[in-house]
């Protein structure tokens, strides 16, 4: 059967850590960075979870500040 | 696969809309306001608009629109909006032209402007963010402000012996012969996104068409004026502002 995997980027420098991606995500891929912060002193979005990520851009949708881009693969 | 493997630009699937500008937006984080800008910048793009839309700014929160998305805009005095893309839209039918503005703006101070540039079916789009309360004045009661709810001038909660009632203003233009459109979304989840996304389409299309006037409502957040996080305010609208304020299109002709 064909799998989908898939994976986000984050512009880190834009996000706010507003966790609405984080939310959003229904294969809990995303947290917020616990410690880290971008220059305007957000805790900004990451793939803690990279392998669980399906692509699904659920998180792109929802991020006020487009911050994420997604990528996705079909393996056969 | 690797991440790396997958990160290629074959396998894009969502990128950032081309439409929007390198700036930063100014809004708090979780706001819906920039939600709404992406799916605007995504609409004008893909209908090949770029050219010949011409947005309207407000005042309010969104006043710096024209800051982010790349097109032609004009700054209104607060609630003048559609009175200006009137003028606007009258002087160049061939563009198409829209306002954006928040539930002060348009359900306050522009009552009288939005009523009647509707009732006239002037042949512009107007998108509409309610959020019930006067987000970039420091969070006062608008007249969408929910029965119940504080806010900087309700800290009791809005009574309605005292403020009166959450007005439905889109309901009252879906009545207005010059309205062909009207209709209530919402962008806090990803569904409810794709669906508004649809419905500022749909709009555009209909000032393409020349049907008259066009109301997209949207029932958004603001986070910082509800004194909640971003996600339990996303909860609380789900749970307390549409049900005053019911998603689905209100008229479609
Ligand atoms: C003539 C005039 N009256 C009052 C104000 C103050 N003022 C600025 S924004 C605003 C209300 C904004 O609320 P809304 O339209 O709901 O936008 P939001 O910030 O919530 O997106 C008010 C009353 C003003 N700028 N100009
Ligand atoms: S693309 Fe889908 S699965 Fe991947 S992080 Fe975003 S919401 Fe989660
Ligand atoms: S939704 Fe966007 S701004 Fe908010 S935390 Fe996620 S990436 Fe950052
Ligand atoms: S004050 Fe409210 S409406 Fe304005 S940017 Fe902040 S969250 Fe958004
Ligand atoms: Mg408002």
């Amino acid at each position: 059967m064909a799998k989908v995997q898939g994976a986000v980027t984050v512009d880190v420098n834009r996000c706010k850590g507003c966790d609405l991606c984080v939310v959003a995500c229904p294969t809990d891929t995303l947290l917020l960075q616990p410690k880290e912060v971008n220059d305007r002193g957000y805790h900004f979005a990451f793939m803690a979870n990279p392998e669980s990520c399906i692509g699904c851009a659920q998180c792109a949708t929802v991020c006020p500040d487009d911050c994420i881009e997604v990528y996705r693969v079909v393996l056969k | 696969m690797t991440i790396q493997e997958i990160i290629k630009p074959e396998n894009k699937v969502h990128s950032r809309p081309r439409l929007l500008t390198d700036n930063i937006t100014h809004y708090c984080p979780g706001c819906g306001h920039g939600v709404v800008h992406k799916l605007v910048a995504e609409v004008i793009d893909e209908l090949g608009l770029e050219d010949r839309t011409i947005g309207v700014a407000p005042v309010g929160c969104a006043v710096f629109a024209y800051n982010y998305i790349d097109i032609d805009w004009v700054e209104a005095a607060h609630g003048r909006a559609p009175a200006v893309a009137t003028a606007i839209s009258r002087l160049e039918p061939e563009n198409v032209v829209f306002t954006y503005q928040g539930d002060g703006d348009l359900a306050a101070i522009g009552t009288a402007e939005t009523i009647h540039a509707a009732n006239r079916g002037e042949n512009i789009v107007i998108i509409f963010i309610n959020n019930a309360i006067y987000g970039m004045t420091g969070g006062q009661m608008a007249p969408t402000t929910l029965l119940g709810q504080q806010t900087a001038t309700t800290p009791y909660g809005r009574r309605a012996d005292l403020n009166g009632y959450p007005i439905k203003i889109s309901d009252m233009l879906a009545q207005l012969d010059g309205t062909c459109y009207v209709t209530r979304q919402a962008v806090f989840t990803a569904a409810a996104a794709r669906k508004c996304k649809g419905a500022i389409k749909k709009a555009f299309q209909n000032a393409l068409a020349k049907k008259g006037t066009s109301v997209v409502e949207v029932v958004s957040n603001c986070p910082s004026g509800w004194k909640l996080t971003p996600e339990k305010a996303n909860e609380w609208l789900k749970e307390h502002m549409t049900a005053k304020y019911p998603l689905g299109d209100l008229k479609d002709l």
